[in-house]
């Protein structure tokens, strides 16, 4: 009796109504990311039905065929990120060590605001730059300079056209960098300061206390900061578009065009005809997504396990 | 043994001096884009860009003013549909609710906002495009919203955290209810730091471009109305840039110029709003 008094005293408040209107929207948010999966799985249906998990092993795509094979999207993808990677996390990386262990904190905070504004800057904006910078200095600069030394290995071999998986991970490296150096200098600014110290007291250089106790101190955070990247850069989808060339050709040549998950889902999807085409660039919707998850996943526990133990040791 | 630790200061200077290398580079890239974009689109920006439609395939000249419009468009659509959502879930989260469900709230919109902007594109297209069989700008405008959702939830979450309990305890021993105290002390207490949030995830969405080729589309005159399809700057951006026109290539660089100065003076006024007495939410 007691308890239907109050609710009723607090519907009159407006308290339970405000909470139930707010419970709604709430709700809305675990609904509409349901409903999300749910879409993407019922609408790759017939790919899933018709090829199984061959469609990650074939290497034709062939519309007028309706033959559908995700093999070259994928060496696509997981290509052009692997080369950004290469280049952005020992700059990223770096930058991070001297935005938390050496700039003072004026500096770094300026500096990382600069970062902050470099993650705004949209990825339309990369592409159009990729296109008219990137891929004219791949042809004049890049590709000779690592084609004479080396073009006898097969990842060097010619010729380059100026688009092409080299040029869309060097783009893609660019605008993974502010989220590595925003994450890792925040992971190595919660690393406790008496670790520094310590490591100075028994006779580091400043450069060994940080690469040899600091660093590895924040090792699973700083990884976490590059699966956060590496989520980013599988997903990334106007950039790429605009200069990996949009060939389903698999090709051992860094310079050759290629094509990636993202970039033939916003190309094709539009002309897509036929319930089989359209599935199955679903399907590869539904393959990203899946990597994303499992990708953001991680690094966030990874983060969050090592920003714990920073404050817990500093307790 | 002096040789030794001179080595070792010689590779912690080096070492150091890399670092701080590394750093420039990364912000030099910044400046290297404003100062490009500037340069090329400062030179072929003019009033027609502002003012007048695109022409024709192969006639020079012209403009993005439906573009313009039609990314306004999107923009407020995509916010009266987001903004609501994410505010009030986020209000949801901060006062009403109990750990576990806070907790399924919190993880759905953490993993809405790591879908790859595209995916959410096909969401948008497979749940708005094809019940109508029609590119529409709402199409867009929800596809828009979803990604603001997740940004303005968690930002209104932990700005209504951080209003002092003092305020919160003062409000209720007046005998205000509940509601009253958040509506009328708690929210606008909290109200500039949420605000500029919800400019940031504007800026974000602004210069999304994926999520738009299939909900939006594309159009070259002005869009017919909110269930038809319609131009946007971003996605104009990206057609030009990749078309093999002259013409086409100057006005994508003054439409580039145009929006990532917006973006970025909407992100310059937030930080610094945010950075000036309430801390940045993370």
């Amino acid at each position: 009796m007691a308890g239907s008094r109050s609710f009723l005293s607090r519907l009159r408040d407006g308290d339970e109504i405000a909470r139930l209107i707010t419970l709604v929207f709430a709700a809305s948010v675990v609904l509409i990311t349901i409903l999300l999966v749910y879409e993407l799985w019922i609408n790759s249906a017939l790919p899933r039905q018709k090829f199984g998990l061959h469609f990650f092993v074939t290497q034709v795509w062939d519309p007028v065929m309706d033959e559908y094979g995700a093999l070259p999207f994928v060496y696509g993808t997981l290509v052009t990120s692997a080369v950004a990677l290469l280049l952005a996390v020992p700059l990223g990386i770096g930058a991070a060590i001297f935005l938390a262990e050496l700039a003072p904190p004026r500096v770094s905070d300026a500096l990382q605001f600069f970062i902050d504004l470099l993650a705004a800057v949209p990825s339309v904006i990369y592409g159009l730059l990729g296109v008219f910078i990137v891929v004219p200095m791949m042809r004049t600069v890049i590709f000779p300079a690592l084609n004479k030394p080396f073009g006898y290995l097969p990842i060097f071999k010619g010729p380059s056209y100026g688009v092409g998986f080299f040029t869309a991970g060097i783009v893609l490296a660019i605008m993974v960098i502010p989220y590595i150096i925003s994450v890792s200098r925040e992971v190595l600014l919660s690393v406790p300061g008496d670790q520094r110290e310590a490591a100075l007291a028994v006779g580091s250089t400043r450069w060994e206390s940080t690469w040899k106790v600091v660093v590895p101190f924040a090792k699973t955070g700083i990884m976490g900061s590059i699966f956060l990247a590496l989520a980013r850069a599988l997903g990334e989808t106007m950039a790429v578009t605009m200069v990996i060339g949009n060939t389903p050709k698999i090709a051992a040549s860094l310079f050759a065009p290629g094509y990636s998950i993202a970039a033939v889902i916003a190309n094709e999807f539009t002309e897509a005809t036929g319930d089989l085409y359209l599935q199955s660039l679903i399907a590869l919707g539904l393959v990203l997504f899946l990597l994303t998850f499992i990708l953001n996943g991680l690094a966030r526990l990874l983060i969050l396990v090592t920003t714990q133990k920073g404050s817990g040791v500093s307790n | 043994m002096a040789a030794r630790l001179r080595w070792r200061k010689f590779v912690s200077n080096l070492m150091l001096t890399m670092t701080g290398v590394c750093a420039f580079v990364s912000v030099a890239v910044l400046f290297f884009i404003l100062g490009y974009l500037l340069f090329n689109g400062g030179t072929s920006i003019n009033w027609a860009f502002f003012t007048q439609l695109p022409k024709p395939v192969g006639e020079a000249g012209g403009g993005m003013a439906n573009a313009i419009v039609g990314s306004a468009k999107l923009l407020l659509a995509a916010s009266l549909f987001g903004v609501p959502i994410g505010f009030l879930g986020g209000v949801y989260l901060a006062e009403f609710s109990g750990s576990a469900v806070a907790s399924v709230v919190r993880y759905a919109a953490d993993l809405l906002n790591g879908v790859p902007s595209i995916v959410i594109g096909i969401f948008a297209y497979s749940l708005v495009v094809l019940p109508f069989k029609h590119f529409s700008t709402l199409a867009g405008a929800f596809a828009l919203g979803l990604m603001m959702i997740p940004i303005t939830l968690r930002s209104t979450e932990e700005f209504l955290n951080g209003v002092p309990r003092m305020l919160r305890e003062g409000a209720m021993a007046l005998g205000a209810s509940k509601w009253k105290t958040i509506a009328s002390v708690i929210v606008p207490a909290a109200y500039r730091g949420i605000l500029t949030a919800i400019l940031l995830a504007l800026a974000r969405v602004a210069g999304e471009t994926a999520p738009l080729l299939f909900t939006a589309f594309g159009n070259r005159f002005w869009s017919q109305g909110w269930g038809q399809p319609t131009a946007s700057l971003p996605v104009m951006i990206f057609t030009y840039a990749v078309s093999p026109y002259e013409d086409w290539h100057r006005q994508a660089w003054a439409a580039g110029l145009v929006l990532l100065g917006l973006i970025l003076i909407i992100n310059i006024v937030a930080r610094t709003i945010l950075s000036r007495g309430i801390a940045v939410p993370r």
